[in-house]
């Protein structure tokens, strides 16, 4: 499966988050990966659609969301952006704080980056990307070495 | 999976048996509705059963936690029944699990409340 590709442009919307879930579901069964990691990859997903379509384009129909699935060598690669105001990686809230703990938003990017091996914010101005990295168990190269 | 929720009452406890995915949309209202539902009429000591809920985002957690927060702040009790494996985790992943009083036996669940 090495070498795949696929490329998205989803409108600002909740069933985009769907679909991008469940076409990363398909595309990490695709790639071998076990039922536990296709389920952390899935959610990871969700949680960076999720991020684009509300937090990024703030379901603004005239933003797009671009959505990339790759099955590199030894990972799998899933690039996703907005063109909203920009995420700045520096200033995420930590909410495993005690003053954050109850609060009812803020866990997404915490969650993408338990679930990921590799997890990569970018501010593109305007717009975020981020790249979620798994990588493949037993092929060469592999690196579970997280990133912040 | 959309997510049902069905309401009873099982000795001035008022017990929610969830079903399906709690996430961004609907999943998440549901559950916002139910419980803000509860609590206007008066209902102070709720338990969620969570046993059938194979699925749950971050946006699903943030509902917990406002449901358990608005409920602790009317001076009420809001606990958490029957984990599956997936919310359990998430809930340790979050810091969250001591924060809510879960059971896991709705016997056991009921007779905590004060």
């Amino acid at each position: 499966m090495a070498g795949k590709r696929v490329s998205l442009t989803l409108e600002s919307t909740l069933d985009s988050v769907n679909s991008a879930e469940a076409s990363a579901t398909r595309f990490a069964a695709g790639a071998g990966f076990d039922e536990d990691e296709i389920a952390r990859i899935s959610m990871a997903v969700r949680e960076a659609t999720i991020n684009a379509v509300l937090h990024g384009n703030a379901y603004d129909p005239a933003k797009k969301v671009g959505f990339v699935l790759e099955r590199t060598r030894d990972a799998m690669v899933i690039t996703i952006t907005d063109q909203g105001q920009g995420l700045d990686p520096n200033k995420i809230p930590d909410p495993l704080a005690p003053e954050n703990l109850l609060k009812q938003s803020g866990r997404g990017i915490f969650l993408i980056r338990a679930f990921m091996d590799e997890v990569q914010i970018r501010m593109l101005h305007p717009g975020t990307e981020i790249k979620l990295i798994k990588h493949v168990p037993g092929v060469a190269g592999d690196n579970k070495e997280a990133s912040q | 999976m959309s997510m049902k929720a069905n309401t009873r009452q099982v000795d001035g406890i008022a017990i929610v048996d969830l079903s399906g995915r709690i996430t961004l949309g609907e999943g998440s209202v549901i559950l916002r509705d139910t419980v803000r539902d509860l609590v206007g009429k008066g209902n102070k000591k709720i338990l969620l059963n969570l046993g059938e809920v194979n699925y749950i985002d971050s946006s699903g957690i943030g509902e917990l936690v406002s449901a358990f927060t608005s409920v602790r702040n009317q001076g009420g009790e809001l606990k958490l029944l029957n984990l599956t494996k997936k919310v359990h985790d998430l809930l340790q992943i979050t810091k969250l699990y001591t924060v809510f009083d879960v059971k896991d036996d709705e016997t056991a669940a009921i007779k905590s409340f004060k």
